[in-house]
């Protein structure tokens, strides 16, 4: 076979830095947004069943004479609940995930912060996940008849952009944490569906809960999110509200800055560790 | 610049493993890597060879940057893989044999775009090396392919597209034609070829192969290593290596079932180097190296003894695997049935 002199290609011709950053998210971003075009299941897995659940709590609500403004919480609860479940089982556990297909090595071995995989792996995630709890508000709301008023877009905007920036942080910091699992991070995932669910008021305002307990569910950012959310939501949501939107706010900023840094440093951490112990492509020795 | 691609001194590996739930104290240790000192130039096609558990993919792991050394040291373009990985990984790519890593959602071409990114190549660049590439190994007319529908063969073209993509300075392939036919293997080889003579001169490309196939790396590689239980027992040019079997006489004989004939018993002879045995349909093979020429009259009356009948009879040149069974004492297919990283 002759030489072909189009197979080398000069180094100056990739980039590196913030643009190369930026290409490794877009690039990690796709396959979760282009995969959902494709594989059509997660309408049923991610809408229909959770519309069934929303349902019944909608039942209980109106069998037991509870205020209208609590069909509207689970059906926010229900869109919501696919943030989690998002983060749960397509962040934490990705990197188990990764590593048994081999993808994981081959991430490491590229010249890209694995910061930003972990980005693209987000921004990906929320776009896909977005779609999915936009369709379970618009179908909520017109099967349940719920009707909305907004006391101030820019607080909801900003609340739903901390929240998910806390959240998805949250699913980076914990992915750092999965990469020493093997099978346990799929037995973890499943140990923290269900609880989350409780302790974060998916289907009830955390108020119900005691103070402490509420307290310490806050440490999931979709709980005062949530919270925020529906006091900015419902008219008689503030009467509802675990602490006030501006509190929860700051709080969420907190909870942002605190997942993402410690992201950061448990990915740095967790990655010298794995190449250390020779976890990273082995299964556990 | 060093004009070492890849160097390594007095590099080791040993793994801890934990016991069973019994003897969680316990830990045993695995030595899979032992005292390797290596160095590959720029521009080499360097081969390590060696069975199944040898300490290929340890070394290689270590090499790319996955996994640390428990002892020495390795530089792969100049830099320490440890004090420097970000340095090392711009310069390197890997692909395994059959790995399934990529998206099976994503075509072949998405999931390639997919890996150039990560290394910055821009898109438009990138999609055109991906045509050309998959031209070269016989896969264009699969590009709008999902993955998840390759075959494992057609799947392990994709991969080591991959690793071409980059163009990486020093690109380690780690058995790549494992489970490949001859015709895909072969085209796989063609572009190996093709890459090292595209990148001659001053950014001249390495390319380090693990390959348990003794054809593979007599037929590609400028000089091979061979490796057993995490040591490095050999390392010269094919050619070499194979010299210093040239005094030896090498046979291959096939005979009648062997009626309790062992390659020990064959051993004690004082001319007879080394001597392995293989079971095939109706007898066995025997391949034999010998001192002198003139042994032979010993073995088949050795044979003769035990009722064994000669059913051919062939003096060869000496082969690489003829240089692992006597480095090593048995053929490379014996030590692989045996287990792998050796416990201390």
């Amino acid at each position: 076979m002759q030489s072909n002199p189009s197979l080398a290609l000069s180094a100056s011709q990739k980039v590196t830095g913030w643009r190369l950053f930026l290409k490794t998210i877009v690039a990690r971003a796709y396959p979760r947004v282009i995969g959902q075009q494709r594989e059509k299941s997660w309408i049923f897995f991610d809408i229909f069943l959770p519309m069934l659940g929303v349902a019944a709590y909608v039942y209980v609500y109106r069998a037991i004479g509870a205020p209208e403004e609590y069909v509207g919480f689970v059906v926010m609860g229900g869109a919501m609940t696919s943030f989690w479940m998002n983060v749960l089982w397509s962040m934490s556990s990705q990197l188990y995930w990764e590593k048994e297909q081999g993808n994981l090595a081959l991430y490491i071995i590229a010249p890209n912060s694995m910061m930003a995989i972990l980005l693209g792996m987000a921004v990906g995630g929320l776009f896909a996940t977005a779609l999915r709890a936009t369709v379970i508000i618009v179908v909520g709301s017109l099967m349940f008849n719920v009707t909305y008023s907004v006391a101030s877009f820019t607080q909801l905007l900003l609340v739903f952009f901390l929240a998910m920036t806390a959240l998805y942080g949250m699913g980076m910091m914990s992915a750092s944490l999965f990469l020493l699992l093997s099978r346990e991070a799929w037995h973890i995932s499943n140990l923290a569906q269900e609880p989350i669910y409780l302790v974060s008021g998916f289907y009830f305002p955390i108020k119900s809960l005691n103070f402490w307990v509420a307290a310490a569910a806050s440490i999931i950012p979709l709980t005062l999110g949530l919270d925020a959310m529906r006091q900015l939501i419902f008219p008689s949501g503030a009467l509802l509200g675990f602490l006030s939107v501006e509190v929860e706010i700051a709080v969420l900023v907190g909870l942002c800055v605190l997942f993402l840094t410690a992201a950061k440093f448990l990915l740095d951490y967790m990655e010298k560790l794995a190449i250390r112990e020779g976890r990273l492509t082995e299964s556990r020795r | 610049m060093t004009h070492f691609a890849i160097e390594t001194k007095d590099l080791g590996r040993i793994y801890k493993i934990r016991g069973n739930k019994k003897e969680k104290q316990i830990r045993k240790e695995l030595v899979a890597l032992e005292n390797v000192n290596l160095t590959v130039e720029r521009g080499e096609l360097f081969g390590l060879l060696g069975p199944n558990g040898a300490g290929k993919t340890t070394l290689i792991k270590i090499l790319t940057t996955l996994l640390a050394p428990t002892s020495g040291w390795a530089r792969v373009a100049g830099y320490d893989v440890i004090q420097h990985p970000n340095l090392v990984r711009p310069r390197i790519n890997m692909v395994s044999g059959g790995e399934s890593s990529g998206y099976g959602l994503l075509t072949v071409r998405e999931n390639l775009w997919m890996f150039s990114q990560f290394y910055g190549m821009p898109s438009k660049e990138a999609n055109q090396r991906i045509v050309e590439l998959l031209k070269m190994v016989g896969l264009e007319d699969r590009i709008h392919t999902k993955s998840s529908d390759l075959s494992t063969g057609l799947r392990q073209k994709m991969n080591i597209v991959r690793g071409f993509l980059t163009d990486p300075e020093v690109l380690f392939l780690d058995e790549p034609t494992l489970g490949l036919d001859v015709g895909a293997a072969r085209d796989v080889r063609k572009l190996i070829r093709s890459w090292l003579e595209a990148s001659q001169g001053e950014g001249r490309r390495t390319l380090l192969l693990t390959t348990h196939y003794m054809v593979e790396a007599e037929e590609l590689c400028d000089r091979v290593a061979i490796i057993n239980k995490g040591r490095v027992l050999a390392c010269d040019t094919p050619a070499n290596l194979k010299r210093n079997l040239q005094r030896d006489a090498i046979f291959e004989i096939e005979t009648s079932p062997l009626n309790g004939l062992t390659s020990q018993i064959l051993q004690e002879q004082p001319e007879v180097k080394k001597a392995a045995l293989t079971d095939i349909e109706g007898g066995a093979r025997l391949e034999l190296i010998l001192k002198e020429e003139s042994a032979l009259a010993s073995v088949i009356n050795i044979l003769t003894q035990k009722d064994v009948k000669v059913r051919r009879l062939t003096k060869r040149e000496p082969t690489l695997e003829d240089v692992f069974m006597d480095l090593v004492g048995q053929k490379m297919e014996d030590v692989e049935k045996e287990e792998a990283p050796h416990a201390v």
